[in-house]
């Protein structure tokens, strides 16, 4: 790993002044994924933030919004009676990201910031509906994701937390997982709620989440997996590697998405 | 240089370490703990599991500095200073949960964790998927399960629920 400076600001204002100082500085969140890019190398920042000071964990359920805050731990969202109450999906999803040790650190403000195109959060908060909110504005989930590790934030921009609309009627989460990485090869998050009938793919685009308008508009009309059976999904965007081929992560979808809306009841 | 001031296995430690030195290195190399392993150094084989203010961590997926003002527990923190083993250790022993011994470090410290967050009991299928970030080479898991099924009564102080075995 290369060396650099190293600062953990108390407070957002503070921690977006060290950012927008220094165009080569990097925010750490949890960490997870971003400190073994480091020691591969492949980011060579001049300092790390640590978001760690900031205190940004919260959880909490007000009127009709779940308000996760940036720096809450998958494992703390997981064990989250308020989560649980509100979204429970949501709760089952955070408990399948990595395992034990990852959740203990790992954070949704990073893993939305991140946006890997296997990450499990992007889903979610594409599916629900949400909404993010930075130090300086809210951006809404159909704006925020643009494509693998892209994101609609701006240099020096900080997740502040995400606020899920409620009721949620229904909501489901199925994960495809690779054997060996457990990342999702194609993970489905379906939901019926104040943002409508939704259904977002993870782990199977070339540019990360998406929504599936065909799916959408069947489930919205009758909600049961009989509606989305025969839905075919064009290959041509999704990802083909080792791991599966465009064509066979096409059919996991269709497969995953009728489990998500047998689970989502 | 940087200092960070830690905890480490009940003992007060002020430390110098540069902004990307790791929490296994710290331990290792500047405090001689090397009971704390490193396998795949890529965070998936969890043989540098430590407790963070009593929570399982990859210690090569964390910046020394960032335990600023944590309690550190690593496998040499376990036993007694008599050296009687913790229950996990001597039921580790007791159904030789282990082969060349590797992982069994990082193994015993999720193992821990994973009783602990269980309080309602542990199905077998719980201790297997509560492994998941811990891999052991010699395919020695049958042993592990066992003995951390075998643990968990000892470090709770009574028998497991009956439904959750």
């Amino acid at each position: 790993m290369y060396d650099f400076a190293y600062h953990k600001p108390a407070n957002v204002a503070d921690a977006a002044k060290l950012l927008a100082a220094d165009g080569e500085a990097k925010a750490l969140a949890g960490g997870q994924t971003f400190i073994p890019v480091l020691k591969q190398r492949l980011n060579k920042p001049s300092a790390v933030i640590d978001l760690g000071g900031l205190g940004l964990s919260g959880i909490t359920l007000a009127g009709n919004t779940l308000t996760i805050q940036a720096m809450a731990k998958h494992g703390a969202v997981a064990a989250s009676a308020e989560v649980k109450k509100a979204i429970s999906a949501l709760a089952t999803l955070a408990g399948w990201i990595g395992d034990t040790q990852v959740r203990h650190r790992g954070t949704i403000g990073g893993s939305l910031a991140n946006n890997d195109p296997s990450a499990c959060y992007p889903a979610a908060v594409l599916a629900l509906g949400a909404t993010i909110k930075t130090n300086t504005r809210s951006i809404k989930a159909d704006d925020f994701f643009q494509g693998m590790f892209t994101t609609a934030l701006e240099p020096g921009e900080l997740i502040t937390a995400v606020e899920f609309p409620l009721p949620v009627e229904k909501s489901a989460y199925e994960k495809f997982r690779n054997p060996a990485s457990r990342y999702a090869m194609v993970g489905v998050f379906v939901a019926k709620g104040p943002a409508g009938v939704r259904v977002a793919i993870t782990g199977a685009g070339q540019n990360g989440v998406f929504r599936h308008a065909e799916m959408e508009a069947a489930l919205a009309k009758n909600w049961s997996p009989e509606a989305i059976v025969g839905i075919k999904t064009p290959a041509d965007d999704l990802n083909s590697d080792i791991h599966g081929s465009a064509a066979y992560r096409a059919h996991l979808i269709g497969v995953m998405a009728k489990r998500a809306v047998v689970a989502a009841g | 240089m940087p200092q960070v001031s830690l905890t480490v296995n009940g003992k007060a430690h002020k430390v110098e370490v540069e902004g990307r030195t790791l929490l296994v290195e710290l331990l290792r190399e500047k405090l001689g703990l090397t009971g704390t392993h490193v396998g795949c150094d890529t965070s998936q084989c969890g043989a540098c599991v430590v407790h963070v203010d009593g929570n399982s961590t990859k210690s090569c997926s964390m910046l020394a500095i960032q335990a600023e003002g944590c309690s550190i527990t690593t496998i040499e923190g376990l036993a007694k200073a008599d050296g009687t083993l913790h229950p996990m250790q001597e039921m580790f022993r007791e159904h030789h949960a282990l082969q060349c011994g590797f992982c069994t470090p990082g193994m015993v410290m999720s193992a821990i964790d994973l009783v602990k967050m269980h309080p309602q009991g542990l199905s077998e299928a719980e201790i297997r998927e509560g492994l998941e970030g811990n891999l052991c080479r010699c395919t020695g898991y049958h042993n592990i399960v066992k003995a951390i099924a075998a643990a968990w009564p000892l470090m709770h102080g009574h028998a497991m629920p009956a439904a959750a075995e």
